[in-house]
């Protein structure tokens, strides 16, 4: 073997090597990277007491995100349309828009949401009424513990196909009286 | 002088790049390319320089934090001596570097410069577009305020629209579920570090082809380029007719730079800094998000587009538009360069600038978008109430408080959304007019559960008075014929 195809051979091992050690500090990155992707499961989260909240009426309340810190300031408080149907059965409907996330502004009057960007419309039950969206506000689940009413929130709804929508999905499709 | 000759010597002896530099400034280029046409490349990087320049002046201030954003860029507008002008020029001078990439890239399209042998250097220039677009989004995201906020939230909601990885992407994109400190500190990474390194590469790039590969000649009618002999006869041409690029051609590049320099300085002292507008607070609902002028085309698309387009339009279009742009130089790397002969390639142009012209125009009136605050703030004008009965002045006041006025526009005042209700019992009969009400449809909400029936006729009454004096309200013609006797 000639000096130089011996230098050759040492080249291509220590490329290997290098190689090797790339793969071990990429996997750290890569997860790194990706890491966000995985945050953010719904939790249960107060609203406040009932009393909040008159049957008959939609009110603006808000919440702070489960999984915020101290760098988010304001952008942790997050808004949310509380809609007491009938003093037992509670909606909560996201801030955003179905269409493009925008946020939604209920009037009273005409028992509409408005959206201010592309002109969505919806009930007051958060059916579609109007506009560019494809289907009703996204709702969040809500249970009433203790005389507080507490919803299942944390993620940023979006109109694409995650699990949290299909799960919204299907509670839009039990019959009204339910 | 001999001092400054020497240190340059010296210089020279270990970098050693006295030679190719003579070399770039001396290489001939064709006599006709010393043009004013052949100065938006230049300016673009000129215009670039001033951004980092620019941005790191402000990076000296600005707080990256999704608490604090918003107040450091208040200090720098109020605050620190002349930071609103250091804002100022970097929000100008990102309008003027998107402009002048735009009129670079048409000019080489209309020129023919994306032909054989340029092909690589048109497609680092589709890259380079995209990341300039790309500085654009997140520049606009820095700016950390209420269209900033909504505008994520706009970014995230297409994204969660890409099947099956969608909810990943978007929560990649904001840096966890909600939009919040994370995503402001991964937009500053992209817009401090990552785009501008690849940036500054992919010009490196653009320019060293540019100069290997030789700047387009001028585009005759009728020389036609053929890969076989195109290189022999682009060398000749230098060869015959050339002229050194300093100082034939670069002198127009240092004046245009110049120009386009004081142009942004001009605008940024007499229309100051954009924004920020409202505090980045979720809960401040009374908000109207637009988006910066650049991407108003796609807000009117988003609005205008069937909802069951819009999907497949937001996600494949780009990607054929993308995929258009990155095989023109091998679909037609050869033949005619002149536009005089290429009346396909005008046309394009054309089409896309009125199309993109029009959408931003409508943008900036956005008749989709109801008024919101039409029902409190605006009033009905006196000619369409007065002379009318209560009933009917009961039906107006139903009008208003219901939010009508919202989407529909009484003598040019209140909401777009809908039709103008100026003269709407000429074109609708009184049943026609209650079961619009009631029922909604055509893109209307329906209303029957909101209105009582005293409520229904007072407003269809007020709406049956809604036609000129001259013509009479509609009429069934059934029924009217049929009450005769």
């Amino acid at each position: 073997m000639s000096e130089l195809s011996r230098r050759q051979s040492f080249l291509k091992i220590a490329a290997a090597f290098n190689g090797v050690v790339g793969v071990l500090l990429g996997i750290p990155i890569v997860r790194y990277v990706l890491s966000p992707m995985k945050t953010g499961s719904d939790h249960w989260i107060p609203l406040g007491t009932l009393d909040k909240f008159p049957t008959g009426e939609t009110r603006l309340a808000t919440f702070r995100s489960p999984v915020s810190n101290g760098s988010d300031g304001e952008t942790a408080e997050l808004p949310c349309w509380v809609r007491n149907v009938d003093g037992s059965k509670f909606q909560v409907f996201a801030i955003n828009c179905a269409h493009l996330g925008c946020p939604v502004r209920w009037f009273p009057q005409s028992r509409l949401f408005m959206c201010p960007c592309h002109g969505g419309a919806y009930y007051e039950d958060g059916s579609r009424a109007s506009g560019p969206p494809e289907r009703g506000l996204f709702e969040y689940p809500f249970k009433v513990l203790d005389g507080k009413l507490h919803i299942q929130a944390g993620e940023l709804p979006t109109p694409g196909p995650s699990a949290a929508n299909r799960d919204l999905i299907q509670i839009k499709r039990q019959p009204p009286c339910a | 002088m001999r001092v400054i000759g020497k240190i340059g010597h010296w210089l020279d002896e270990r970098l050693q790049l006295g030679a190719p530099i003579r070399e770039t400034m001396d290489h001939p280029i064709p006599r006709e390319t010393a043009s004013w046409f052949y100065v938006f490349g230049s300016a673009a990087m000129t215009v670039f320089a001033l951004q980092v320049v620019t941005g790191i002046l402000l990076a000296l201030i600005y707080n990256p934090s999704a608490s604090e954003a918003w107040n450091s860029l208040q200090i720098l507008n109020q605050q620190v001596t002349l930071g609103w002008f250091i804002r100022a020029l970097h929000g100008w001078g990102s309008n003027f570097m998107l402009a002048i990439v735009l009129i670079h890239m048409v000019q080489v399209f209309l020129f023919g410069a994306y032909k054989f042998p340029r092909e690589l250097t048109w497609i680092l220039g589709v890259f380079l577009l995209l990341m300039t677009l790309g500085m654009a989004f997140t520049g606009q995201v820095l700016r950390f305020d209420q269209d900033s906020y909504w505008g994520l939230g706009i970014g995230a909601s297409i994204a969660s629209r890409v099947p099956i990885i969608g909810p990943a992407v978007v929560k990649l994109m904001l840096g966890g579920p909600i939009i919040a400190g994370a995503t402001l500190s991964r937009f500053f990474a992209l817009h401090v570090f990552v785009i501008p390194g690849s940036l500054m590469l992919f010009v490196g790039l653009h320019i060293l082809l540019v100069l290997k590969v030789g700047i387009n000649e001028w585009p005759m009618p009728g020389r036609l380029v053929r890969r076989s002999d195109y290189v022999e006869k682009y060398h000749a041409l230098t060869r015959t007719e050339g002229v050194p690029f300093v100082p034939y051609g670069v002198w127009k590049d240092v004046v245009f730079s110049g120009v386009i320099l004081l142009a942004i300085a001009a605008c940024a002292l007499y229309f100051g800094p954009f924004g920020p507008s409202g505090q980045p607070d979720p809960r401040v609902i009374q908000t109207a998000p637009r988006p910066d002028y650049f991407f108003l085309w796609l807000y009117a698309l988003l609005s205008l587009l069937p909802p069951a387009l819009e999907t497949p339009v937001l996600l494949i279009a780009p990607a054929i538009g993308l995929m258009v742009l990155l095989v023109l130089p091998f679909f037609s790397g050869e033949g005619e360069k002149s536009w005089k002969r290429r009346p396909i390639a005008v046309l394009t142009i054309l089409l896309i600038a009125v199309a993109l012209g029009t959408f931003t125009n409508m943008a900036s009136h956005a008749p989709w978008s109801p008024v919101m605050d039409a029902s409190t703030a605006a009033s009905i004008p006196a000619n369409f109430v007065s002379g009318r009965t209560p009933l009917q002045i009961q039906g107006a006041l139903v009008f208003q408080s219901k939010q009508c006025h919202n989407c529909h526009a009484l003598g040019d005042i209140g909401g777009k959304r809908g039709p103008a209700l100026d003269t709407v019992a000429t074109r609708l009969t009184m049943d026609q007019l209650v079961r619009q009400v009631l029922q909604g449809g055509g893109n209307m909400p329906a209303y029957g559960k909101n209105l009582n029936s005293a409520e229904t006729a007072a407003l269809v009454g007020f709406l049956e008075t809604l036609h000129p004096a001259s013509q009479a309200s509609a009429r069934d013609a059934s029924q009217t014929q049929g009450a005769q006797p």
